[in-house]
């Protein structure tokens, strides 16, 4: 039972953090333009997509480096001559556009590459087993997607507290005109959040892909999850995001391990149904049939009693 | 420039005469074929969204089926083409029944539907109840691939005819071959949670119960469908419970994810599924799933039995470079039907049901298969494959691998009893 509950930790970890880094762009790009991009996990999907025809001709390690570059500076084109744009129009004009923005991109993905899933594999200086635990292996590509994950939570957290172009962020965050009057590019710097936001869902795509397989699904799987995460940390809060990442990586993975449902809760209540009860269904549950349903009763259950999210500051 | 103006306004004009001239002729042409009237079949299933590759797949096949059989040799019934309806219903009941009235409003009278039994569930009971209302304009369901057993047999209906073995047709088979297999002692069940991934479980856990009561069932786990991002931690579970071989109804990315994450944990046990190939699965299994993943399905695998079967892939993949051809049953259906139709000499769905009840079939495989009357239900041979490069003529996915087939059971030993009591229609 224990290396269950090892590992049920380490995958809810390594989900966990690559959430995050969805999650972390989102928020950040929330915080900033007020904007809730629902295009995000399709730039995800891109990454994934740019890494693997990269990798084809150039290796794994160059699609690492390059496809996020390419995706954000694609996220950067879209802030800059699409975004700004419609930001006149209001949000809903702006959430209209992220809106269809995402089936752009998937719809192009499919033009571009195919419908079927594509064989997008680790590298193979990666291809070991990091550690073996009674009988367990844990691969060292899953061991290189945490550490890529922590990397950037440290690098990020180190640039929006401690470097100049951070404070300034943060100060346009809340008096964005003060900003602009002391001279700053506002508009730059909202091209560049954007930017960066879209490149970490790319990087995202390019350590998720070869594990999570790249496939035209791969967003919109992972999209609602990410918004879920955003919502629950509290709207624009990096470290919520941080902590509802892990919170619901952890949830989920521990409920599939977990070998409880319905019968026993019955059980232990001292009550039982029969198997034509009309509940039937209901009565038979267990809780790793349900588990990737949790984050959205975890969603229900904070949107009741904290609506502004686990760190949320926002107050209407 | 006024001159000018008036040469190009001239020369528009002439380009317009012109235009129309030849569209005159077109339509004149186009009247003398029009008595011919294209036999229109449509075709249901996901052609956008997570299960999209397979939908097109199957489209890309019947597509080309009936222009190498029909339509590049003078079309049927005496000259008519068959023009095929893609219809792309996102693998959701509720779509389903939207494009359902699509087809019913474009006159549409044979759908081909496969994928997801939810969805050939709910198209079978929209198309009884519109036939039941709409006496002379009956729909006919094609079933190619959509296995829930409760289709030929509770819910069975004179106007659905399916051209897969159902699940527990198969599994009869499966279990026979795990049970001859003395290695295995113990059994993960994991599946889609829907109909066809409950069947599988169900029937499992009996069938090995009958043939194999020293096989535990370690395991029994339903996922969401389409919803699990990622599969290690069922797989931690799996290895935990020392289970000596994995059994999964899972197709598409579903289906992928989990033999990448079993291969991925280093677990060396079997997994027998019925959808492990093709579409960008076997290419993704590549090295690492070599003799570890088995398939049961009807139709064959390498080696191909004959030469016009051989053929025909050639040249399908001549056509279609990125695709396969997964699922030889889409061709037999079309086959059966159009003899239907020239046996008729009609396409009114009444009639070519009842040319198909009992029709005995030769396939270009050279294999005889039986449409059973009572529950319009396919019969043929049944074969498990193995996924692997060795002896593999013609590979899925361009990747060198695919299916080599290594226990085949005849039509005889395949047939199974019918719960079906069906209904049929008067004229």
């Amino acid at each position: 039972m224990l290396e269950v509950l090892i590992f049920a930790t380490l995958n809810g970890l390594v989900t966990g953090f690559l959430l995050f880094m969805l999650a972390s762009g989102l928020t950040l790009i929330f915080s900033m333009m007020g904007v809730l991009n629902f295009a995000h996990a399709s730039f995800y999907m891109l990454g994934a997509y740019a890494a693997y025809s990269l990798s084809l001709y150039f290796g794994f390690w160059t699609g690492l480096i390059f496809a996020p570059l390419i995706v954000g500076a694609l996220g950067a084109v879209v802030e800059r001559y699409g975004l700004r744009r419609v930001h006149q129009s209001g949000h809903v004009a702006e959430l209209v556009f992220t809106f269809g923005l995402a089936f752009l991109i998937e719809e192009a993905v499919q033009f571009f590459w195919g419908r079927d899933t594509k064989n997008y594999q680790t590298p193979e200086l990666l291809d070991f087993a990091l550690f073996t635990l009674l009988g367990q292996e844990f691969s060292a590509y899953r061991g290189f997607m945490i550490a890529i994950s922590i990397g950037i939570f440290i690098a990020l957290y180190y640039v929006l507290t401690k470097s100049r172009v951070g404070i300034i962020i943060q100060a346009a965050i809340t008096h964005p005109q003060t900003v602009a009057n002391l001279g700053h590019n506002v508009p730059l710097i909202f091209m560049g959040v954007f930017g960066v936001g879209t490149a970490l869902a790319g990087l995202a795509g390019v350590i998720a892909g070869p594990v999570l397989t790249t496939f035209p699904g791969m967003a919109t799987v992972l999209g609602s999850i990410v918004f879920v995460i955003v919502v629950i940390g509290g709207l624009g809060s990096l470290a919520g995001a941080f902590i509802a990442s892990l919170l619901i990586g952890l949830l989920q993975s521990y409920a599939i391990a977990s070998d409880v449902g319905m019968p026993d809760l019955l059980n232990l209540l001292g009550v039982s149904f029969d198997r034509s009860h009309p509940l039937n269904d209901l009565w038979t549950i267990s809780l790793p049939q349900i588990a990737p349903l949790l984050p959205f009763l975890l969603l229900v259950l904070v949107l009741i009693f904290r609506p502004t999210g686990l760190m949320g500051k926002r107050e209407e | 420039m006024k001159n000018y103006r008036f040469i190009w306004a001239n020369k528009g004009l002439i380009h317009k005469t012109l235009m129309a001239a030849s569209l005159g002729s077109l339509l004149a042409l186009g009247s003398v074929s029009s008595a011919q009237e294209p036999v229109r079949i449509a075709f249901m299933d996901p052609l956008s969204g997570t299960f999209a590759s397979i939908g097109n797949s199957g489209l890309k096949q019947l597509q080309f089926a009936a222009d190498y059989y029909y339509n590049t040799k003078g079309g049927i019934l005496g000259g008519r083409m068959i023009e095929i309806l893609p219809l792309d219903n996102k693998q959701s009941p509720n779509e389903t029944q939207l494009q359902f009235r699509r087809a019913v409003s474009e006159e549409i009278r044979i759908i081909f539907q496969g994928n997801s039994s939810a969805v050939a569930n709910t198209l079978n009971q929209t198309i009884a109840r519109h036939n039941r209302r709409n006496p002379g304009q009956e729909v006919l369901q094609i079933n190619y691939s959509a296995v829930d057993p409760i289709l030929t047999e509770d819910n069975c209906s004179f106007w659905h005819f399916r051209f897969d073995a159902h699940a527990v047709m198969k599994l009869n088979i499966l279990t026979d071959y795990i049970a001859d297999n003395p290695d295995i002692k113990s059994m993960y069940i994991i599946g889609q949670d829907y109909s066809f991934g409950q069947v599988v479980s169900d029937t499992t856990i009996r069938l090995l119960k009958e043939k194999r009561p020293d096989i535990e069932i370690v395991g029994n786990e339903f996922h969401p469908i389409g919803q699990v991002k990622d599969f290690t931690p069922y797989v931690t579970k799996i290895v935990s419970s020392g289970a000596d071989a994995v059994i999964t109804g899972n197709f598409g990315a579903d289906m992928v994810s989990l033999a990448r994450s079993i291969i991925d944990s280093g677990l060396d046990i079997p997994i027998y599924t019925f959808y492990a190939a093709y579409d960008g699965i076997t290419a993704t299994l590549g090295e690492d799933g070599k003799n570890r993943i088995r398939l049961i399905h009807n139709g064959f695998a390498n080696p191909l039995p004959t030469e016009a079967r051989k053929q025909f892939n050639r040249d399908f993949k001549l056509k279609n470079p990125n695709n396969d051809v997964t699922q030889p049953r889409i061709l037999n259906a079309l086959q059966m039907v159009v003899r239907a139709m020239e046996e008729t000499q009609s396409t009114d769905p009444y009639d070519i049901a009842l040319a198909l009840e009992d029709m005995r079939f030769t396939t270009i495989s050279d294999e005889e298969i039986w449409m059973r009357a009572d529950d319009h239900q396919i019969f043929q041979s049944l074969n498990i494959s193995v996924h692997t490069d060795e002896g593999i003529e013609f590979d899925a996915d361009n990747s060198g691998f695919g299916l080599f087939s290594e226990y085949h059971v005849p039509l005889e030993e395949t047939v199974v009893e019918t719960s079906c009591q069906m209904t049929r229609p008067r004229r």
